[in-house]
């Protein structure tokens, strides 16, 4: 990707306001329907990202996961409670909540433009190209997947036990609410 | 383990390089226009032949006036459609009612980008690989691609404000969100066996040891259905039933809006059935030969292998059509449970007895030849058989003409009372 600046920068700044622009939209629409489908632009658009970075597997797992699962079940939800009416969950917060999220809003704004301004840490930093060429002997999904399953067995595997837990919650929650219709 | 296949893959790059930046931007652009030429032309061409098929399976002539024997169907139909009134309902959310026909139909067409159809095709600049982008994730785009469907469908429900839509929405997204999972879970043995997710050498490997439909045959029957359930064909198009809820989600839809979610069915029966294609009949594999997997590649080796490909595709493509007219159409809780009780762990079981198998066969020094083809293919004759007869007791699928027992009949009276009955009249 990097062997051609011109339209790797192109690229960047394409998808980099698309994602900035429907992150915005995405918190301004009143509709919750429209606010989920500008949330999942953003989502595809930081998935772009990631595959300029190098990591298709992240990108695809964004679009697959997020775009693709989480925001269906979203929507799911939203029309089957019907709350796609605007009025029905106009925002009831006071001006004070406004302020503090405006304030927080531009402490994080300050963060990014001092992390654009400071050095990086060079044990963070991997020479350039060395992703491109890991996913060149071994393949997009071996690069992730390697450390996962042998470096990082144990939180991996703790992880999926948390996962195991939600499940049995949720098909508890599922099987007494049918326990009381029966009765 | 695979490095047979991997040496078939790289064998193809010392005689002929790759293409160098400009070349390839051509030849990619070239093959974007003849591949969307051709999969726009294929689906119109497809209501017609699904009318045709409908026709001959049920004994009539099917349209015969436009054209010779009726071939310019298609083309009156599309004309009809253009010059339709458009509807908008009046409480519509109009943004979204009008993206959802494009939506439904994109993902279907952005699939084909990493479908291979041919072997390479030698040219004067280098190796033009027929595949619009070879990505080194080709297989999981797919998965995440397609998981993109619902929203065409889901948003066309909620924006016409209408109960049938909406309930065609609901059930749609309901669907497909069940039955992505099986497909999903289907696919791991895939990936299993080829040890790498890109499609090019997915169906390296099914050139070299057999095609997966022999030696997966029942992650391919599971990808099968769910690939059914994907497209909302019968016996799976819940979401559209007529019976119930008038046309699903297209109810409010009118003309070129309309046309284009009849068009998106098609298209997604297209790329439903070359991924069926790719990922379990060998792709664009010519069986029971390497000739067309090795070096030299030459354009007669393109142009056969495309024959394969578009012959398996067609197959596919015919069996849709057989299917939508053979059987009926499911009740929404047998479609539910044959889903999530079904499907779902049946492929997980097999993922665990596919994975035990290839340890098992590659501990047993078994190499990837037609040697491990056949004890795949003895092992799936088992399982095959199992698996199957334990479905066909009547059990989940009963047939509707079938003599229903007296117990199973007080048990679908009760059920149907109770769900008739408010909580309050249960005395809850």
């Amino acid at each position: 990707m990097e062997s051609y600046p011109l339209f790797y920068t192109f690229h960047f700044y394409l998808f980099g306001i698309i994602a900035v622009a429907s992150a915005i939209l995405f918190v301004t629409r009143k509709s919750p329907v429209s606010a989920a489908m500008w949330l999942v632009s953003t989502m595809f658009s930081l998935a772009a990202l990631y595959v300029m970075l190098d990591a298709p597997f992240i990108g695809v797992i964004q679009v697959l996961v997020y775009a693709g699962a989480i925001m269906v079940v979203f929507l799911f939800v939203i029309m089957l409670l019907n709350l796609g009416q605007p009025s029905e969950i106009a925002d009831v917060r006071s001006g004070g909540w406004r302020l503090v999220a405006g304030l927080v809003g531009l402490a994080l704004l300050a963060e990014i433009f001092a992390l654009t301004r400071a050095h990086s840490v060079p044990g963070l930093a991997i020479p350039r190209g060395t992703a491109a060429e890991a996913i060149n002997s071994m393949g997009a999904v071996g690069m992730v997947a390697g450390p996962l399953f042998t470096t990082y067995l144990l939180p991996f595997e703790v992880t999926s036990v948390l996962l195991l837990a939600a499940v049995v919650g949720a098909v508890m929650i599922g099987k007494q609410r049918r326990a009381a219709d029966a009765r | 383990m695979s490095l047979p296949v991997l040496a078939l893959l790289q064998a193809a790059d010392p005689q002929l390089p790759p293409l160098h930046f400009w070349p390839w931007l051509i030849f990619s652009l070239i093959k974007l226009l003849v591949v969307f030429t051709l999969y726009m032309v294929a689906a119109a061409l497809l209501t017609l032949a699904e009318r045709k098929i409908s026709a001959w399976i049920q004994d009539r002539h099917g349209p015969n006036r436009v054209g010779p024997g009726g071939l310019m169907q298609p083309l009156a139909d599309g004309l009809k459609n253009f010059v339709k009134e458009e509807t908008f309902p009046k409480f519509s959310n109009k943004a979204l009612f009008l993206i959802a026909p494009m939506l439904a139909f994109m993902p279907a067409l952005i699939t084909w980008a990493v479908i291979p159809f041919g072997s390479p095709l030698p040219t004067r600049w280098g190796r033009v690989d027929l595949v619009l982008a070879d990505i080194p994730v080709g297989f999981l785009y797919i998965l995440a691609i397609s998981s993109l469907g619902v929203y065409g469908i889901v948003l066309a429900g909620w924006s016409s404000n209408n109960k049938y839509a909406l309930l065609g929405g609901l059930r749609s997204s309901a669907q497909m969100i069940s039955y992505e999972i099986a497909m999903g879970m289907a696919t791991i043995p895939v990936v299993m066996l080829a040890g790498n997710v890109t499609l090019g050498a997915i169906v390296m490997t099914q050139a070299h040891q057999g095609w997966n439909i022999v030696t997966l045959t029942l992650a391919f029957f599971i990808f099968m259905v769910a690939a059914f359930a994907e497209t909302n064909r019968v016996p799976f198009d819940l979401p559209e039933a007529e019976a119930e809820l008038v046309a699903g989600y297209h109810s409010e839809y009118s003309a070129m809006k309309f046309s284009f979610f009849f068009i998106a069915e098609y298209a997604n029966m297209v790329t439903a059935s070359a991924l069926m294609t790719t990922l379990f009949l060998g792709g664009w594999d010519i069986p029971f030969t390497l000739w067309d997997n090795l070096p030299p590649f030459s354009v007669l080796k393109t142009l056969l292998t495309l024959v394969a490909f578009l012959g398996k595709l067609s197959f596919f493509l015919f069996l849709y059509m057989w299917i939508r007219w053979t059987l009926p159409r499911f009740r929404y809780d047998q479609l539910m449970s044959l889903g999530w009780k079904v499907m779902l762990p049946m492929a997980l079981a097999y993922i665990v007895i596919i994975a035990a198998a290839i340890l098992g066969l590659d501990a047993l020094g078994v190499p990837r030849d037609w040697r491990f083809a056949l004890s795949m293919f003895a092992l799936n004759i088992v399982v095959v058989f199992i698996v199957f007869g334990w479905l066909d007791r009547g059990r989940i699928v009963s047939p509707a003409s079938s003599r229903i027992s007296a117990g199973e009949l007080a048990r679908l009276r009760t059920m149907a009372h109770r769900s008739t009955l408010t909580p309050r009249e249960t005395g809850d």
